[in-house]
């Protein structure tokens, strides 16, 4: 029973740091149409930034937030330079340059800190906390908590502000923004930036869990593409509460199912991901995909 | 007989002197990578079919290009099949895995299709360590390559050039009659809009799931290839980065061409061995940069450059065609500005 427990604790921060991956993932997706399968390989990116001015004698606190400013704009750039040449252009073409993307950012960063594992600090203590006669890891809670903190800002500012207004106007109908005088282009990038900020937290938080290589959010991405197909790719929500079912999914399989193991646990999102699809493609909360001719 | 069609048959005539000639010419080394060329290029060949003509993103290829590829070694070394009779069973073993991921093909719609061969390809490498019982795990497998026959005057990596080679103009012609064909026109009808392919009595469901059998069928030949030629199969041989090598290899050779896949080919076998003296990363920076750079300015790869150039060399008509239909697409640039430049502003 207790190990149920912890695996269930531990199953739900592992997931909150796919749902904010996956959190990134949807914001593009919503705003512009486009998946980025460069997600996890900028995120890794930030986090080697972090590290580097870790490295630089910054406490790690401070080093992760220069870090999510850093990726704002790099986010921003991106968005200006690489993908706002191929606005409104086909998905071949678009998934084809985010790739490039990915391949670019990951072998870039082999080049710049090398292929070596590293080690990176949590910010939060390693400690544990007792909840009902078992011991709960304090980092746990924090991912949880603040991934929550994330969401609540998140929806605050998609719901409060003008510039929030603007990017779910866009993501609604481009044309129609731009006839009422939304500068979509700024738009959209606001909307790559705040992506990468958060796909940038969600490197910071996962890379003590693991260790920090140029490869080591290859398979974060792939928990994070099931939690957003399982929640429905178009919902913010969907990803997070996405992102918990995987990440407790994940956790129960490898404990308690001997043949998956830690080998094989990268079964489990492909899995899940062809099981939504044929079931329900639109995912638990996203809006079905209606064509006009 | 068209002025296009001629031109593709030079070409092709070309291309097969070369090919012929490239063994006599080398030494054994370089012989090899020019196989090895080749199993790329079938396997790059079967990936366009489904990127270029169909317009439907596979990240997974590298998996069938494993799949083939254990499925002749683990024949060879367990079960002592005649290497060559492992082919077709490697072909036929990837053309029924390519329908059962394609099967919930309504769905894998745009990008889920990249996403589900995306999950394949990560997985693929686990898998084989998994069952080592099999596969030989990390360690891999040793293959005994196929002997040159006493009755052919060749050395080894000439006789097995030979045979790659075979087989890869079968492939080609192959898909080269495919995409000519009733196929290849439902392929472009679904690239270019799947309502109106589906309007127009396209069997969306069954073209997709055919159009991904067909490559996985094409990467599976490939892999079973590379073994003969390389000798040897290990897990780290098959991870993203041959997969990526592939999507890569279409972009630079031209998406929905043919004769691309070569020069595609070309690219990722030479491009990692040159690079790697400077940096372990550099193929990787490459691979990325080529990849966005040839969307910006390179949309049709080698083959389209190779096109313009053929046709404005060779024929007066083609000289007055394309002046034609650049005065033409300047005009109507001209008359179209006024309106949507309004609307945009």
């Amino acid at each position: 029973m207790e190990r149920l427990i912890q695996t269930l604790v531990d199953g739900v921060a592992t997931g909150s740091l796919y749902g904010a991956l996956a959190l990134a993932v949807v914001l593009i997706f919503r705003t512009s149409g486009i998946v980025n399968f460069a997600q996890g390989e900028m995120a890794m990116f930030s986090t080697f930034v972090a590290w580097g001015l870790l490295e630089a004698g910054l406490p790690v606190g401070l080093a992760i937030l220069a870090t999510l400013g850093l990726s704002l704009l790099g986010g921003m750039v991106i968005e200006r330079v690489l993908m706002r040449p191929f606005e409104g252009g086909d998905h071949l073409t678009l998934a084809i340059v985010t790739l490039g993307l990915f391949i670019l950012v990951n072998s870039g960063a082999g080049w710049i800190w090398g292929f070596e594992n590293r080690s990176f600090p949590s910010i939060f203590p390693d400690d544990t906390i007792g909840v009902g006669g078992v011991d709960v890891p304090l980092e746990s809670v924090g991912i949880v908590v603040l991934l929550l903190a994330v969401v609540g800002v998140l929806y605050l500012f998609f719901q409060r502000t003008k510039l929030g207004l603007a990017l779910r106007a866009v993501s609604v109908n481009p044309e129609s923004s731009r006839l009422s005088g939304i500068s979509v282009g700024r738009t959209l990038m606001v909307g790559w930036g705040i992506a990468a900020l958060v796909g940038a937290l969600a490197g910071a938080l996962i890379a003590p869990r693991l260790f920090l290589d140029v490869n080591f959010m290859g398979g974060v991405l792939i928990y994070s593409f099931a939690a957003a197909t399982l929640g429905g790719f178009d919902s913010p929500l969907g990803a997070i509460v996405g992102g918990w079912i995987i990440g407790v999914t994940e956790d129960l399989a490898t404990t308690y199912v001997d043949f998956i193991g830690s080998d094989l646990k990268i079964l489990v999102p492909l899995v899940i991901i062809l099981v939504v699809l044929l079931v329900r493609p639109a995912g638990l909360f996203g809006t079905r995909e209606v064509t006009r001719v | 007989m068209t002025g296009d069609r001629r031109l593709k048959l030079g070409g092709f005539a070309v291309v097969l002197v070369i090919a012929l000639a490239l063994p006599f010419l080398f030494g054994a080394y370089q012989v090899g990578q020019f196989t090895l060329v080749l199993c790329y290029a079938i396997a790059v060949l079967g990936l366009n079919l489904l990127v270029g003509y169909g317009g439907l993103i596979s990240l997974g290829h590298g998996a069938f290009f494993a799949l083939g590829a254990y499925t002749s070694a683990i024949l060879i070394d367990k079960a002592d099949v005649a290497p060559l009779a492992t082919v077709p069973v490697a072909a036929a073993v990837c053309f029924a895995a390519g329908l059962l991921l394609g099967l919930p093909a309504l769905r894998i719609r745009g990008l889920y299709l990249a996403l589900v061969t995306l999950a394949v390809a990560i997985a693929v490498p686990q898998l084989i360590k998994r069952f080592d019982a099999l596969t030989g795990g990390t360690q891999g497998l040793n293959v005994p390559r196929p002997t040159t026959p006493s009755w052919v005057p060749l050395a080894d990596d000439q006789f097995l050039y030979f045979l790659t080679l075979a087989f890869a103009i079968v492939m080609f012609v192959l898909a080269a009659n495919l995409v000519r064909g009733r196929i290849g026109r439902a392929l472009a009808a679904m690239r270019e809009s799947e309502a109106a392919a589906k309007a127009t009595g396209v069997n969306l469901a069954r073209l997709k799931t055919g159009a991904f059998a067909v490559s996985a069928l094409y990467a599976g030949v490939g892999g079973s290839l590379y073994v003969f030629s390389i000798g040897f199969v290990a897990p780290e041989s098959f991870t993203l980065t041959i997969s990526f090598a592939f999507l890569a290899a279409v972009v630079v050779g031209g998406l929905g061409t043919i004769g691309g896949a070569i020069f595609g080919a070309l690219f990722i076998e030479f491009v990692p061995v040159y690079a790697s003296d400077v940096n372990e990363a550099l193929a990787g920076v490459i691979y990325g940069a080529v990849l966005i750079a040839f969307m910006f300015a390179l949309r049709d790869g080698v083959m389209g450059l190779l096109r313009q150039i053929a046709q404005a060399l060779t024929t007066k008509e083609g000289r007055d065609e394309r002046e034609t239909a650049v005065r033409l697409a300047g005009g109507d640039r001209r008359r179209g500005a006024a309106p949507s430049g309004g609307m945009r502003a």
